[in-house]
């Protein structure tokens, strides 16, 4: 319990011209820690989302993160080459639509082995490795390695999306509703996929999502949003077995027994 | 410290705000503690708070005010304002629980769902799974269940897997929440002893046993919670 937090979030602010995006947002997240985001639509939590992993610049506040020589930095002030080069390794970024973080026209394995070219690997034959490698960890078959994703199912592009981010070892995913719009049964399979590999790999995790499933299976704390605001946060079972705000309550109680 | 868990002055209420804010009493001015190797059962009609306190205790209820004090390894941590992430450790190492009912995930194998807070305390995996199937086969869970998700095992079986969880590890304080409410006499037998060999481990217990039998046979004292009930007698 001696270590830092990975990300110090301090009052963060976006604005849309006078509409607010996401307002007076602070938090710490630790190594390891799963934080998931919820509200629902237009509640800014991609907004937010979008903001700490400076897809967006805000107009207010600061976002530091812990590098791995152990200095803070702030990500706003970071020059653009060095952020970029952050974004490809040290952090990962799951879309809710994988085409957002694929590239659709080069083959399965290039598109994880990639990552691994921007992290200074050279030896073609240790790439291909490494990616075959993640992609039975995905469960997409070596027989699938050399097809674009153009040709795989929505679910196993979420799959190989999760891979091509994971391959670098990064400390720090962001992911944005990443069951969103896949069915049950293939959602329950990647929820599982996920939930082994954060512990597996200790990740730090920042998921949105308006499935208040999702964000208990998967999360150890959350923060629900409504207009901008967080209105409510903490431990993510006490968040949904003892919800205290209005909204929360309603969201809760909202939610369809199977 | 002999005594690993305190409870003082805890109060606890609901506010309904879809029912126009209607305030919940639900229990107040809660006062005891569990030493350590003893089993204390919380006794009381239904919806007197048991299940409350004992949610509380684990964090997945707030409190409204007072203390619950946890010596967490060598330090003692106030539960009531601890923060999330003081409240997961603590979880991890120092207080299990065993729910009434088991919360299923999708694809994990019982043994794999038992063995799990073994291996989220640095048990190799595979460690951890062969004291989950000792654990599984003491309840006299069939076999050919153990690699199965148990979304499709009867009451009973999924009790089973629950109660395996809540003590394969050797957490110092573990709170039971009728963990024999489903289960055929052979079974309850098991239990009892489970709990049993757990006082003699020096863990701190608190559960709630509605079937007098076994709550005879486990408790050394029973706290009659409708004392601390909050809503007046009409």
């Amino acid at each position: 319990m001696s270590e830092q937090p990975l990300l110090k979030v301090h009052e963060l602010s976006k604005f849309y011209g006078a509409r607010i995006g996401c307002r007076d947002v602070s938090f710490d997240l630790w190594p390891g820690e799963v934080l998931a985001i919820v509200g629902e639509s237009g509640s800014g939590k991609t907004t937010l989302l979008n903001c700490l992993s400076t897809r967006l610049t805000a107009d207010v506040g600061s976002v530091e993160y812990l590098m791995r020589d152990g200095q803070y930095r702030n990500l706003a002030t970071m020059p653009e080459a060095e952020r970029r080069f952050l974004m490809r390794t040290d952090w990962g970024f799951v879309h809710q639509n994988p085409a957002d973080g694929l590239r659709m026209t080069v083959s399965a394995g290039a598109n994880v082995g990639e990552r691994l070219m921007a992290v200074g690997e050279r030896h073609y034959g240790r790439i291909r490795e490494t990616a075959g490698d993640w992609l039975g960890r995905v469960e997409i078959g070596l027989d699938r390695m050399d097809d674009q994703p153009r040709a795989f199912s929505g679910g196993m592009r979420q799959r190989l999306q999760i891979a091509r981010n994971l391959v670098t070892s990064p400390r720090l995913v962001f992911m944005d509703e990443p069951t969103g719009g896949l069915d049950v049964s293939v959602q329950a399979r990647l929820l599982d996929l996920i939930r082994g590999l954060v512990q597996d790999l200790g990740l730090a995790v920042i998921v949105v999502t308006h499935d208040l499933a999702v964000a208990r299976l998967l999360s150890h704390r959350m923060m629900v949003m409504k207009n901008g605001l967080v209105i409510e946060q903490g431990l993510t079972d006490r968040v949904l077995d003892d919800p205290r705000e209005p909204y929360t309550q309603l969201l809760v109680s909202s939610i369809l027994q199977v | 410290m002999a005594t690993p868990l305190v409870v003082s002055e805890v109060a606890k209420s609901f506010t309904m705000h879809l029912r126009g804010g209607t305030l919940l009493p639900v229990i107040q001015d809660v006062n005891f503690s569990v030493k350590a190797g003893e089993c204390v059962v919380l006794g009381g009609p239904s919806g007197a708070g048991k299940s409350s306190i004992l949610k509380m205790l684990f964090g997945n209820y707030g409190v409204d005010c007072g203390q619950i004090l946890v010596k967490h390894e060598d330090r003692v941590i106030d539960l009531a304002s601890a923060d999330p992430r003081t409240v997961i450790d603590v979880r991890r190492k120092t207080i299990g629980y065993v729910s009434q009912f088991l919360r299923v995930v999708p694809r994990v194998s019982a043994v794999d769902i038992v063995a799990e807070p073994l291996a989220a305390r640095g048990t190799p995996i595979e460690a951890a799974r062969a004291r989950a199937e000792e654990l599984l086969s003491a309840l006299n869970l069939p076999r050919e269940l153990w690699s199965l998700p148990p979304a499709t095992f009867s009451g009973g079986e999924q009790q089973r897997v629950n109660i395996a969880r809540g003590f394969i590890t050797d957490h110092p304080i573990l709170l039971l929440d009728e963990p024999t409410a489903s289960l055929d006499a052979k079974n309850r037998e098991v239990v009892i002893a489970m709990i049993e060999e757990k006082k003699q481990a020096g863990v701190a217990l608190l559960g709630i046993f509605h079937d007098e039998d076994v709550r005879e046979r486990v408790a050394d004292r029973i706290i009659d919670v409708s004392g601390f009930s909050a809503r007046k007698a009409a």
